[in-house]
């Protein structure tokens, strides 16, 4: 019987193959007094030496297949291994405490698992993860339970697994993995990352997918749609290797457009920008060929850490991205903190509204020697390319005026130091807040351009919390209230000749893209790998169709009018 | 007995990469080896104590080796600590 399990499309594309079960084995420890201490503690080196040899052959492995930077990890794993503190510890307990190596062992590390968890530095909390690895496999060797591992497999499979930890997307085969799916995880979470570096098809937060398929069984994991199929009949069978052929065919003739301008089918020219992170992201941003950054969240440089970011060490990373992408435009925002993106050092009050509170620009207003060191490094660095610098959260002109105000001040400073800015820096904001999409008009004088970030742009519009699954059903993107503030902003930035980007999830997305065209946005800013296959679908649009059939899509009522509208008109 | 005292000039103290290489030089000599850091000392053949501590940069840290192999113990550890740029 064929069964549809629903998920989270984690990485696209179809992957038809058996299924291969990992599974978590359960480790139950039981406290035993033993007699013989001595002998404990030689089992105990033994199963010790067993997880060694397991992960040096992982080690080798990562090395291989993704690098030394990613295989630096099993290096710590084996050290935590030889760690004196941790095995003496253990032996101590074996010979003092009469307790058995596995009571012994799984004490000691939940000691040093909760001394790391309660550190107040992101970093050493994930370290308690590692160490958390280990334990489970020297424990795996103790109890003489069998630990499946990725490494073992040896013929193409689908993995079906509660969840993947970074050990265990190590050792994925490429050549034999030929997908996965797991019960838990969201589109950020660690396995979705790796699965679109690696180009495998992936679902993930299915909740129950581990439950409905067993070992062997035939699989189909649709990492386009999230869907999982188990045990497909013929039929399905042949409409997914259709499916899985044109999928393969599309993404050779995307890989073509890598050095393609994004131009309409009547010629219009539409820049296509990525969002990043962190400076490594700039090599996605080059691979997938997009035309600069519409985005480049800076609080990533804030987290994990215990004290803010120097001026120098900002400065090097703004530099690295500006040079890295030559003459391309690089749209830099500031900190966006606060709320519920939090920076423990900086001691902030628990509030209660986070998305409604002390956050992002509210916060640098207030806090002038965080937003001036940043400030300072954005201004020193933007000789080095192509800079665009871009305050979040606005509500009031007047917020823009005194950031744009003491950015000029802070540039005045550096050039009376001796230091070369740039003349050419346009300023410009994001448009979340809906006053500031009602009062567009107003902002366009004195902005340089606007960058409507749709993630908070509806959930301030629709007034519900896009954490909350009981009103998800608001999060609704194509509402004509959403697209009519959109174009209201479009149409206020042209009116003064300024251009007008987007740089939320609904920029990359397949059924906004003809709307969003047709409402004449200047720039849209994705995640890298959405951008060679909106490229794709740009070419085969009109823009002058696409503005005549938005005029009809302002009229309609709902959301779901819209999309009917659009799957009608532009994607049939 | 043998100590050096380092300032820690890596950007973001000592931890990840650079931890596991010096633990792995200090567990080639057979002295014991400790890493002392704001009065608190611990083995440096221990990466979990290593890592315990939390170096920041700026910050003043202590070797020292007690043993046969004392001496070469500092020396193969300095050269650790600059190699990776870790302080001087």
């Amino acid at each position: 019987m064929t069964a549809r399990i629903e998920g989270i499309g984690a990485s696209a594309g179809i992957a038809i193959a058996r299924a291969f079960i990992l599974e978590n084995p359960s480790l139950d420890v039981s406290v035993k007094k033993i007699d013989d201490a001595d002998a404990e503690i030689s089992r105990f080196n033994e199963a010790v030496d067993k997880a060694k040899v397991e992960l040096e052959a992982i080690k080798e492995k990562a090395n291989e297949q993704l690098g030394e930077d990613k295989a630096a990890i099993f290096a710590a794993h084996l050290l935590v291994l030889s760690d004196p503190e941790l095995l003496d510890n253990v032996k101590g307990k074996i010979k003092d405490d009469q307790l058995n190596a596995e009571s012994a062992m799984s004490e000691v590390s939940n000691m040093f698992i909760s001394m790391f968890e309660s550190m107040d530095n992101e970093y050493m909390k994930e370290r308690a993860a590692d160490i958390r690895d280990v334990s489970k496999r020297v424990l795996a060797h103790l109890l003489g339970v069998q630990f499946t591992t990725p490494a073992s497999i040896t013929e193409k499979v689908v993995i079906i697994a509660e969840d993947l930890t970074p050990s265990d997307t190590a050792q994925l085969n490429r050549e034999y993995v030929q997908g996965f799916a797991t019960d838990i995880g969201g589109r950020t979470s660690h396995s979705a990352i790796m699965a679109r570096s690696m180009e495998i098809p992936a679902v993930v937060g299915t909740k129950d997918v581990t439950k409905q398929v067993e070992n062997g069984q035939l699989v189909i994991v649709d990492g386009i749609e999230g869907k999982v199929i188990v045990d497909p009949d013929e039929e399905v069978m042949n409409e997914y290797k259709t499916k899985q052929e044109n999928y393969e065919k599309q993404k050779k003739e995307w890989a073509k457009l890598v050095n393609e301008p994004t131009v309409t089918s009547d010629e219009q020219h539409i820049e296509l920008a990525a969002n990043i992170g962190t400076p490594e992201d700039v090599k996605g941003v080059l691979e997938n060929g997009a035309e600069g950054i519409g985005l480049y969240r800076t609080e990533f440089l804030y987290m994990g850490r215990t004290e803010l970011p120097s001026e120098e060490e900002q400065f090097k990373a703004y530099r690295t991205v500006l040079e890295k992408m030559e003459e391309k435009p690089v749209v830099i925002r500031t900190l966006d903190i606060g709320g519920d993106k939090e920076l423990p050092y900086l001691d902030l009050p628990k509030e209660l509204n986070p998305f409604l509170g002390f956050r992002a620009i509210r916060l640098c207003l207030d806090k002038t020697d965080i937003f001036k060191t940043q400030l300072r490094a954005l201004l020193r660095a933007s000789v080095y390319g192509n800079l665009k610098v871009m305050f979040p959260m606005i509500a009031t002109l007047d917020e823009f005026r005194q950031a744009k105000q003491f950015l000029l001040e802070v540039k005045e400073e550096l050039k009376s130091e001796g230091n070369e800015v740039s003349d050419e820096i346009e300023v410009g904001m994001m448009v979340e807040i809906p006053s500031t999409a009602v009062m567009a008009d107003q902002f366009a004088k004195e902005v340089d351009f606007f960058s409507i970030g749709t993630n908070d742009l509806i959930q301030y519009t629709m007034a519900a919390d896009r954490m909350n699954e009981k009103v998800s059903y608001l999060y609704q993107p194509y509402n004509p209230a959403i697209l009519r503030l959109v174009k209201m902003v479009i149409d206020a930035a042209h009116k003064e000749n300024k251009w007008a980007g987007m740089c939320g999830e609904m920029a990359g997305d397949a059924t906004a893209i003809p709307i969003l065209l047709g409402l004449g946005l200047d720039e849209f800013s994705m995640s890298a790998t959405s951008v060679l296959p909106a490229r794709s679908q740009l070419s085969k649009l009109s823009k002058e169709d696409a503005a005549s059939r938005a005029k009809e899509i302002l009229e309609l009522s709902t959301n779901t009018e819209v999309v009917e509208y659009v799957n009608k008109h532009f994607n049939a | 007995m043998a100590e050096k005292t380092f300032n820690v000039t890596s950007e973001s103290g000592i931890h990840a990469r650079p931890a596991t290489t010096l633990v792995n030089k200090a567990g080639q000599y057979s002295s014991d080896i400790t890493l002392e850091y704001k009065g608190k000392s611990v083995n440096l053949k221990s990466i979990m104590g290593v890592m315990s501590l939390g170096i920041q940069t700026g910050s003043e840290v202590t070797i020292k080796a007690e043993g046969s192999d004392a001496d070469e113990a500092i020396a193969g550890l300095s050269e650790v600590m600059e190699k990776e740029g870790l302080g001087e």
